[in-house]
């Protein structure tokens, strides 16, 4: 932080500064310009549609109905939007493998341009959140202390404070977050997946949720530092006591009974 | 040694610069008689001897860093806007507590190597006291005329789980900050004083501006004062008695084998010191312990799902996470029987283990002071209810973490707490009848071994075809090691009525105490070791087998 | 030395053999066993090599603490290095933690190996004395303390062992009474919140107040009194029994009678304030409407008067009467019951 705090006074900073604006300018432009033109093009949505139908009435429409409207087996996915069907099937936790307490996060089977069919599929149901785009969920603009702290309120009551996740009741869990796209993260708090409530934009802002993913990218991901050593899970205490008894007491003892041993004896001539 | 000394003195004239020193200490603090009983004391060696001893050297390494930390501590709750060197922490509201420590951890260089070091001796330490106490308990070691520093050690671990908690409380981080709001709920649960007291000891409503400083004072004043003026009376009372010893050759009630302070245990004992704390130090290097900047300040409305305290509180958590709620309403006021009652056994099973020495010597009704430790299966009784005691203990260990056992291992938390539920009234039981079932099955082992001798592997065939291993007759070593423990006789009654033949009154405590008795020493509890005349018969002439 | 040699029983040499047994006791002790010298008592090449190990291992100890002042002056504090397999972990931390383990340790085992090689491994018996004291020992002192208690003549004038009594057992309550201004008294702290009728409901997240459509069915909202501010000095105070969460449940879904009175449009407020110990319960699952309390457990229902299903809470989570005007959610009341742990005078 002092580094940067220096070459905040640079001469060139202000130039960096500058460049930096224009790019991200014009980053947002390209991101949102070309809406009207998919708005324009009709009839590649409605061939999306026409492809997702067929996947949904392969791998879905077994639980779902046939025409998505439920059953028995899955829930009615009129108006889930396709935000929901992005992140199920993206995380491999739809389709289904088998009833349980809570669907598991597996390998995902379908490749992204199918996984746009089935979205663009579901969402011609009913309208439900649309899949966010990279400007929503990147971290560029956003607060991480502010997300650290929105993350504490609403989020880490389940999946802990860094994101390793938790046990809810009768054997259901709020699975680790570690090494989750944001995108699906965004998503999971858009449309609330299993018995995750949903953090619409009444509850979280947009700008809330950005700063929640910005938050998690800095202290849960592959690069995420944890300066004091092993993270030993990042449970907290019943990990570090364990830790303790087995390496700390374990090493001690060890220690000990070599102290306490005798010498090897000159051997009996 | 003496004649060197007394060499070098008549060569100068003069004693030597050493001696001058201690001459003028012995003067004024009388040093040489107490050397003089000391200095050459005898300890004996064994590694779980030196449990105890991991103990003292953490408590030693827990003042060394804890001192360190205070310098940079600030115990405060007043709130601050942090703009430190932990970016993910910018522009977050916290008290000045957590903001000291995140100084501590990223901007005093080995600030955070010495956090991690003061916490990590204090798991270790409490985990040394615990075990410790079990090899003393196991031994026997707590007999006469131990009892009192029995409950010196005891006073010292039950400090230990406070001085603990207090400390973990202080960073004011969000996972510690719950365990407080516990507190004052354990605390407003007390029937008719709770909520004063919560209101004083908090100094107004939840959380307050105080209860920060006034734990700092308990956990660096109050509570480490009286637990050294207790380690001081522990060690001197190890040092007066002498230290006990397991039985073996040339071991007897009335002396004590091993080495002599100085030089070996002192080189021996010094050098372990530098030992555990190398050791801590290296943990405290590569695990990370309690990382506050991930777990965030605390707010009274926000927390974390694995809410757990440090493992020495895991029991209470545990009691606490099982009990079903209860709660009573009559004539306006509340009992809140889901944490009273926790909050009461918790105690309770602490103390049964500190009266224990007492229990024992009532029932056996010995006088005579003890100085051989016991081989745990010599004493079924005594093993088995330390067995059941650890077995309740650690299936709350289990309660206390039902949360992270279920993410863990694929059950339901439901389940995991019907289970302990189930377990902390069942497990002891059988753990009580299992131990003792070991350890009657090892006494017949040794029986066997002294009397036929030890199973040497080798099969013999004899000239009419049989086979047989042959056993190796122990030696007079090995021979006295298995049949050197006592055997008391259980309590008598005596007959029921007197030679007037009138009923003798008998008090319901003596009942008690002569039921009890033949639980420990009647025929179905102790394998009767063999006797001179028995070995004899088998070993002369007869042969084995 | 020569002292305990001559302590030791003369037959060990034959006992030691295991072949030969006393004839009376076959259980006897057979005494300590014979001395056995280690190699370095008799090879001084070996007692050499032990000396060389232990001056070894103290230089390795200096060199560590050399290493460890120059890693505390050489690496910056901010530093973050990836090592296998501990992860991306502060550098100073890692060197200085490392370098001074090994310094102790080194310091350490270097003692221990000098005691276990070099110095005299001859082990020896010490006699024991009862701790008790001798008879006359005994008879002296109580003798002694008879005088002293005579000559006191406490136990003759028993209006000063009274009084005596009196003062002492007095003098301690200044020392109570002292402690009164550690805090207030409860009085009706503990049974008032921030919420009454009129007051908004504020998201806690966005700091803006809430309308209904804020709240969609399956969806989880904390809220917070209007006009209570994080910046506010007794913030945390107040926001440990203000909190609030927000749910919808589809009004057919409600069981209880009175929740859906108390509720608008299926959308129902609960205080996130545990009746446990106090912990803010949140684990809320959309599908079944239960929340979990992640200190200890306890399971609420939301869907029918917050009641407990499972845990150590003993009565419901109180929930808070909304309605909604000009289009925002605001409270038609304060909370009937005091919210959080039961207390004594709660009634």
């Amino acid at each position: 932080m002092k580094k940067l705090s220096a070459r905040r006074r640079h001469p060139l900073a202000a130039l960096v500064v500058l460049l930096f604006a224009l790019a991200v300018t014009g980053g947002l432009y390209a991101a949102f310009a070309p809406a009207d033109k998919a708005q324009a093009d009709d009839t590649a949505q409605s061939l999306a549609i026409k492809e997702g139908k067929k996947l949904f009435a392969v791998g879905c429409a077994s639980c779902h109905g046939t025409g998505g409207q439920g059953s028995s087996d899955g829930p009615s996915l009129v108006g889930v939007g396709a935000a929901a069907v992005d992140f199920q099937v993206g995380t491999g936790r739809m389709p289904a493998q088998q009833p349980g307490a809570q669907v598991p996060r597996k390998r995902n089977i379908y490749t992204n341009a199918q996984i746009d069919q089935l979205a663009a599929y579901v969402a011609s149901l009913g309208p439900g959140p649309a899949v966010p785009d990279k400007a929503q969920y990147s971290a560029d603009g956003a607060d991480i202390g502010k997300g650290g702290e929105l993350f504490r309120t609403n989020c880490a009551q389940c999946h802990n404070f860094t994101g390793k996740g938790g046990a809810l009741t009768n054997g259901k869990y709020a699975p680790t977050l570690e090494g989750v796209n944001p995108k699906h993260i965004y998503e999971a708090m858009e449309t609330g997946p299993q018995n995750m409530p949903s953090f619409g934009d009444g509850t979280l802002s947009k700008q809330n949720k950005k700063d929640i993913v910005a938050y998690l990218g800095a202290v849960d991901s592959d690069k995420s530092a944890s300066p004091g050593g092993m993270e030993l899970g990042g449970l907290g205490p019943v990990t570090e006591g364990l830790f303790g008894y087995i390496f700390g007491l374990g090493a001690c003892v060890a220690v000990a009974i070599w102290v306490a041993a005798r010498t090897t004896k000159a051997k009996k001539s | 040694m003496s004649n060197e000394t007394t060499a070098t003195t008549a060569r100068r004239g003069q004693a030597p610069r050493g001696e001058r020193i201690a001459d003028w200490a012995d003067g004024r603090l009388g040093i040489y008689s107490l050397a003089k009983a000391n200095m050459r004391k005898i300890f004996p060696d064994h590694w779980s001897f030196m449990l105890g001893e991991v103990a003292l050297y953490s408590f030693i390494i827990i003042i060394l860093t804890g001192v360190y930390l205070t310098l940079f501590f600030h115990p405060s709750m007043a709130e601050v806007t942090y703009h430190g060197s932990y970016v993910p922490m910018h522009g977050i509201k916290m008290t000045q507590a957590f903001e000291s420590t995140l100084h501590i951890s990223f901007d005093v260089r080995g600030g955070l190597l010495i956090r991690q070091i003061h916490h990590w001796a204090a798991l270790v330490f409490l985990a040394a006291m615990m075990v410790h106490m079990m090899r003393v308990f196991f031994t026997g070691a707590f007999r006469k005329p131990r009892e009192v520093n029995w409950l010196f050690g005891f006073l010292l671990f039950v400090l230990g789980m406070f001085t603990g908690f207090t400390g973990y409380s202080l960073p004011d981080d969000l996972l510690s900050g719950t365990g407080v709001r516990f507190i004052e709920g354990v605390i407003l649960a007390m029937p008719l004083i709770g909520s004063y007291l919560q209101m004083f000891i908090f100094g107004g409503e939840f959380p307050g501006h105080d209860i920060i400083p006034r734990f700092f004072t308990i956990h660096v004043l109050l509570l480490p004062g009286i637990m050294l003026g207790l380690l001081v009376a522990h060690l001197i009372l190890v040092i007066y008695h002498k230290h006990t010893q397991f039985p073996g050759a040339g071991k007897t009630n009335n002396n004590v084998v091993g080495m002599p302070l100085l030089p070996v245990y002192m080189a021996k004992a010094g050098g372990f010191f530098f030992l555990v704390f190398g050791v801590i130090a290296v943990i405290a290097a590569v695990a990370s312990i309690n990382p506050v900047w991930a777990i965030g300040p605390y707010r009274p409305d926000q927390v974390s799902t694995g809410a757990q305290p440090d493992w020495y509180m895991g029991f209470a958590e545990g009691l606490v996470r099982v009990m079903p709620g209860w709660e009573w309403n009559f004539w306006g006021h509340t009992i809140n029987f889901g944490v009273l009652i926790p909050i009461l056994v918790f105690p309770l099973v602490l103390v049964a283990i500190a009266v224990y020495p007492f229990v024992e010597s009532w029932v056996r009704g010995d006088k005579r002071e003890h100085h051989i430790l016991d081989r745990p299966r010599n004493v079924p009784t005594r093993t088995a209810f330390g067995v059941a005691w650890l077995v309740a203990y650690f299936v709350m260990l289990i309660g206390g973490g039902n949360d992270l056992w279920a993410t863990h291992f694929h059950l339901s938390i439901n389940s995991i707490t019907w289970f302990v539920r189930i377990a902390f009234f069942v497990g002891p039981v059988l753990a009580f009848i299992a131990t003792k079932r070991i350890c009657l099955g090892l006494q017949r082992r040794d029986k066997d071994k002294v009397l036929h001798g030890r199973e040497s592997g080798i099969i013999k065939r004899l000239p009419h075809g049989e086979f047989i291993e042959v056993h190796e007759p122990l030696n007079q070593e090995q021979l006295h090691f298995l049949t050197q423990h006592e055997q008391p006789e259980p309590v008598e009654l005596g007959p029921e009525v007197d030679e007037n033949g009138v009923r003798r009154k008998l008090k319901r405590s003596q009942k008690l105490r002569a039921k009890l008795s033949k639980g420990y020493y009647g025929e179905d509890n102790v394998i009767p070791k063999p006797t001179v005349e028995e070995y004899k018969e088998i070993t002369s002439g007869h042969g084995h087998h | 030395m020569s002292e305990t040699e001559e302590n030791l029983p003369s037959e060990r040499e034959t006992a030691h053999e295991g072949a030969v047994v006393k004839a009376e006791n076959p259980f006897a002790d057979p005494g300590l066993p014979p001395h056995e010298h280690r190699v370095q008592d008799t090879d001084e090449r070996a007692a050499k090599r032990s000396e060389r190990a232990v001056a070894f291992l103290f230089l390795v100890s200096m060199l560590a603490t050399v290493a460890f002042i120059a890693s505390y002056v050489a690496i910056p504090i901010d530093k973050i290095v990836y090592i296998f397999p501990l992860g991306h972990i502060s550098a100073l931390n890692f060197a200085l933690g490392l370098t001074l383990g090994v310094a102790l340790f080194c310091i350490g085992a270097g003692a221990v190996h000098w005691a276990r090689t070099l110095m005299s491994d001859e082990e020896v018996a010490d006699e024991r004395h009862p701790i008790a004291a001798a008879p006359e020992v005994k008879a002296k002192v109580l003798a002694d303390f008879a005088d002293g208690a005579r000559e006191s003549q406490f136990g003759r004038r028993k209006l000063i062992r009274n009084t005596m009594f009196g003062a002492l057992a007095l003098v301690p309550l200044s020392g109570v009474v002292l402690l009164r201004d550690l805090g207030p008294l409860p009085e009706k702290k503990l049974r008032t919140t921030g919420w009454k009728k009129g007051i908004r409901l504020v998201n806690q997240s966005t700091n803006l107040p809430l309308r209904p459509e804020d709240i969609a069915v399956g969806s989880l909202t904390f809220a917070k009194p209007e006009g209570l501010e994080e910046s506010d000095e007794e913030f945390n105070e107040k926001i440990a029994k203000d909190a609030l969460m927000l749910v919808r449940i589809q009004p057919q879904n409600i069981k209880d009678k009175q929740e859906l009175a108390w509720s608008h449009e299926g959308i129902v407020a609960y205080s996130k304030i545990c009746t446990h110990v106090g912990c803010p319960i949140s684990l809320y699952e959309q599908q079944t409407h239960h929340v979990l309390c992640p200190c200890h457990q306890s399971t609420f229902d939301l869907s029918d008067g917050g009641r407990v299903i499972f845990g150590p809470a003993g009565h419901a989570l109180p929930q808070l009467h909304i309605t909604v005007k000009d289009g925002f959610l605001e409270a038609a009341s304060g909370f009937a019951e005091p919210v959080g742990p039961s207390f004594w005078e709660r009634g």
